[in-house]
């Protein structure tokens, strides 16, 4: 039997083959890309590894790398990140929850249909606008309550991020909220509870996985913050957990040094690969826990 | 069975029950209001120290020691240039990767682990990926910190949006019209290109829309890299009037960006430069809202076309 | 009960021939429910006895799950919904559909156990709990013994009497809607609402679940919508059979499947349509 449409139909599967290996290039690029990143941070941190003993990373008091006797305490940038995260975090978790829960149980269709792409608006502007903001708009206002508020602080970068987080926490939140069943608020009802009980007893129980990898996502964004610390936190590191005063997250820190000449294999220049390094694994644990907690959820589903 | 002075006190609870019911909603109202409003309060306040402060001087200018003759030429021009890059690199990648993700590959542990590091790569922080730029794209492979370092640095970053938005949109397109595609013989590509990505255009359009939106705002990489802060010179335009008509120089060029300028001069003392910020600032704003702006009316656009 | 003067009664038979009336638990009168633009019950008038079990059957869309879920005013979840007519508890009289009347209140004199058993994501002690703490019942040892008592009516707690702590999701399908049933009756109701609650189950946790509604009739009111009609005629005292969101008959069972008064009610439980 003789097919009428042989020879175009032979240049059709030619083409299937090229476009497969096109599109499979695609695939392997983003693989490419972390393999990138992993392999950049390694080899040009190595050095910095190899000359530094590890015991001083957490036995010096202050990070000073570059100075003629450097300290190697990387503990002053930690603090930095950490204190600033949990400013950005006592914002962002009660209000994202809160709103999560508004949204999700109580609000009409219609207002969460405006709403919600209206607080992802939130997230999309860019970083440095709110760190002009945190500069230039909060600390004045902040100063207002508190003097002795210094131009730079931790506060003030803080606030600013929770601001900037609140979308990551409601968005995901409210979707997980939203998948649970009917079925199981309608057994709580039915018992003569209230809204907000039902989603509180009930819907928030049952969303925990979601809510949780939420909450991890958030943390691994205020984490990985850059522009609005650089900007309205400071840039000297300092080992100190008190927001009120300025320091140096492990962001700000490679954001100055850059600001600088970088040589390639310089102190410097190693310096931040090793700091990046460090944030890198950090934001992958966060990462990591944050998408078991989600399949987690998704399999209780 | 309940006794009357246990039913008055159930009558009570049921109508403290509604009550927090009440005042919950009130409250989230207030609350939403209130964090959509802090933004716009915000932004009201970058308009008011900038508004003025945008004319074709500031559109027109060079940067400058001298804030009042400063402007944004070289900064909006750079960002230009390096969307370019941007552009041409993650959105042929990002719509590849997606298709084949979506329609080729087999479901196994290899396929998985794509996804979890697509997932992850989501989640790296911007100034990880100017690190990679900076030791691989500026010295390894020597483009020196040029935009086209910038640019690739920014592509890396945007890749994962694009990505997600090509496989969301072919899968929100029904199993059934690749069946149908394949009862009638044809081959998976072109099932793909005949119906699923004409149908998946809108929404794959919204997502590259709004990395670009993204990348466009991004500065953290661009620092690391080297971005000056300092240009007062344009890149080294891409046509010529003479042959062969198209250069490529531009692309290792040193440069500057919108967000790099507006972080110079954020870091300034004094009012002018305030106020050089606060316009670099509300011109940036213009641009991301009305991006997101056409994302979303898009997005609607589209899914009102199509009813699966 | 009524008894019956001595003058009336000449022979055996006619004691067993004169119709005892039952107290009302429910009455329900010219009730019309609209969903939208929807009529979805029209003017159904009926009076659900006390401590009897009343099953409600008809072909799917009928109206029948739409008339349960009135009596406890679960339509007030869901928006564009409209109620007419009224609904009285007895005893007391007070009409549930009325003005001021508050859903939850409503509520807390109704149990109801789903179509799918739907446990919380709690430990068995918590879901059986859950009502109990609602009216305020929190006093360890008051709630052990409601607990207690409500897994014994439910014919569960021998099961699950040593791990009253593990997660309610562990339990069987048959296990999870005895479960839901201990949780309706805990509060004790006045009035007990059962949706098609063994449709979703195998035949012997169906009987088991049965047995405990005929033997639950002591204590409370049963009203169960079902499309089984054998289920229907194995645990009920009267049926209503519904059609198109009317109340086409309703009588004691035993009559109705035997002699039905309408012909659609012969029709329906010929199996002519279904």
């Amino acid at each position: 039997m003789s097919f009428p449409y042989e020879s175009s139909r032979r240049l059709d599967k030619a083409i299937e083959r090229v476009m497969v290996g096109i599109l499979r290039v695609g695939g392997w690029a983003s693989v490419l890309v972390t393999f990138g990143i992993v392999i950049t941070l390694v080899t040009e941190s190595w050095p910095f590894f190899k000359a530094v003993p590890l015991g001083r990373l957490f036995t010096d008091r202050m990070w000073t790398p570059l100075f003629l006797e450097p300290q190697y305490g990387i503990g002053a940038l930690l603090a930095g990140t950490l204190v600033t995260t949990g400013v950005a975090l006592c914002v962002a978790i009660p209000l994202g929850t809160l709103l999560a829960i508004y949204l999700s149980e109580f609000a009409e269709p219609r207002f969460r249909e405006v709403v919600k792409p209206m607080l992802e608006l939130l997230s999309a502007v860019p970083t440095v606008v709110y760190g002009y903001f945190a500069l230039l708009t909060l600390t004045p206002i902040l100063q207002k309550i508190y003097p002795d508020l210094p131009q730079f602080s931790m506060l003030s970068a803080g606030l600013i991020m929770g601001i900037m987080i609140i979308p990551y926490v409601t968005s995901l939140g409210e979707d997980s909220m939203r998948s649970v069943p009917m079925l199981l608020r309608e057994g709580a009802f039915a018992l003569g509870d209230g809204k907000l009980g039902v989603a509180v007893r009930v819907v928030f129980p049952g969303a925990f996985s979601g809510l949780a990898s939420a909450y991890v996502l958030a943390i691994s964004r205020a984490v990985g913050e850059t522009m609005i610390v650089a900007i309205a936190a400071g840039l000297q590191p300092r080992f100190t957990i008190n927001p009120l005063e300025s320091a140096a997250t492990v962001t700000a820190f490679i954001v100055q040094v850059s600001l600088g000449d970088l040589p390639h294999g310089s102190i410097g220049y190693q310096s931040i690969f090793a700091a990046g390094a460090v944030l890198f694994l950090m934001t992958l644990g966060f990462n990591l826990a944050g998408h078991i907690l989600r399949r987690r959820f998704h399999r209780a589903c | 069975m309940l006794a009357s002075q246990n039913l008055r006190k159930q009558e009570a609870r049921a109508s403290r029950r509604r009550s927090i019911d009440r005042w919950f909603g009130r409250i989230g109202f207030l609350v939403t209001l209130g964090t959509l409003g802090v933004l716009a309060i915000l932004l009201l306040n970058l308009a008011a120290s900038g508004l003025t402060r945008i004319d074709w001087q500031f559109l027109l200018s060079f940067p400058s020691r001298r804030p009042a003759e400063a402007g944004i030429l070289s900064a909006w021009v750079g960002t230009i240039l390096l969307m370019m890059v941007t552009a041409s690199v993650a959105v042929p990648l990002g719509v590849a990767a997606g298709i084949y993700l979506e329609e080729y590959a087999p479901k196994n542990k290899w396929t998985d682990f794509v996804e979890i590091n697509i997932s992850n790569l989501a989640g790296v922080p911007s100034i990880l990926y100017g690190l990679m730029a900076l030791g691989l794209f500026v010295y390894q492979f020597r483009f020196g910190q040029s935009i086209l370092a910038g640019g690739l640095a920014l592509a890396c970053l945007v890749l994962p949006i694009v990505i997600v938005a090509t496989r969301e949109a072919l899968r929100t397109i029904p199993a059934s019209i690749r069946e149908a595609a394949f009862a009638l013989g044809a081959t998976r590509w072109q099932a793909v290109w005949h119906h699923l990505l004409p149908y998946s255009t809108g929404g794959i359009a919204t997502g590259v829309i709004l990395a670009m939106s993204r990348a466009i705002g991004e500065s953290a990489p661009l620092i690391t890299i080297g971005a000056l802060t300092f240009i007062a010179f344009l890149p080294p335009a891409p046509i010529l009037v003479h042959a062969p008509f198209i250069s490529f120089d531009w692309l290792f060029s040193p440069f500057t960006a919108l967000p790099i300028q507006m972080f110079n001069w954020v870091s300034r003392p004094g009012e002018e430069f305030q106020s050089n910020a606060a316009a670099a600032g509300l011109f940036l704003m213009l641009i991301t809202l009305s991006m997101n702006g056409a994302a979303i009316l898009l997005r609607r656009h589209a899914q009102r076309n199509i009813k699966w | 009960m009524n008894p019956i003067p001595a003058a009336q009664v000449s022979s055996v038979k006619d004691i067993a021939e004169v119709e005892v009336k039952p107290e009302v638990k429910v009455e329900i009168q010219n009730l019309s429910f609209f969903y939208g633009r929807n009529q979805v019950l029209r003017n159904v008038s009926l009076d659900v006895p006390a401590y009897q079990v009343t099953a409600m059957i008809g072909p799917s869309g009928c109206g029948k799950t739409t008339l349960l879920r009135c009596l406890n005013r679960m339509h007030d979840l869901y928006p564009g919904n409209r109620y007419e007519g009224s609904v009285r508890l007895h005893p007391g009289g007070t009409d549930i559909l009325g003005p001021g009347m508050d859903p939850i209140r409503v509520r807390m004199r109704f149990g109801m156990v789903f179509q799918k058993p739907n446990p919380f994501p709690k430990s068995i002690y918590e879901n059986v709990a859950y009502g109990l703490r609602l009216q305020g019942m929190n006093k360890r040892r008051d709630l052990d013994e409601r607990v207690e008592k409500a897994l014994r009516e439910s014919a569960l707690w021998d099961e699950v009497k040593s791990r009253l702590h593990q997660l309610a999701h562990n339990l069987s399908g048959g296990q999870q809607q005895r479960l839901c049933i201990a949780r309706a009756i805990a509060t004790d109701p006045d009035v007990v609402l059962f949706d098609e609650p063994t449709s979703a189950l195998d035949p012997i946790a169906t009987s088991k679940i049965e047995e405990l509604i005929v033997e639950m009739k002591k204590r409370v009111t049963v009203i169960i919508v079902t499309h089984n009609l054998q289920q229907a005629g194995r645990i009920s005292d009267r049926t209503a059979f519904m059609y198109l969101g009317e109340l086409i008959e309703f009588g004691e069972t035993n009559r109705m499947f035997t002699n039905p008064a309408k012909p659609q009610t012969e029709d329906y439980i010929s199996g002519r349509f279904g």
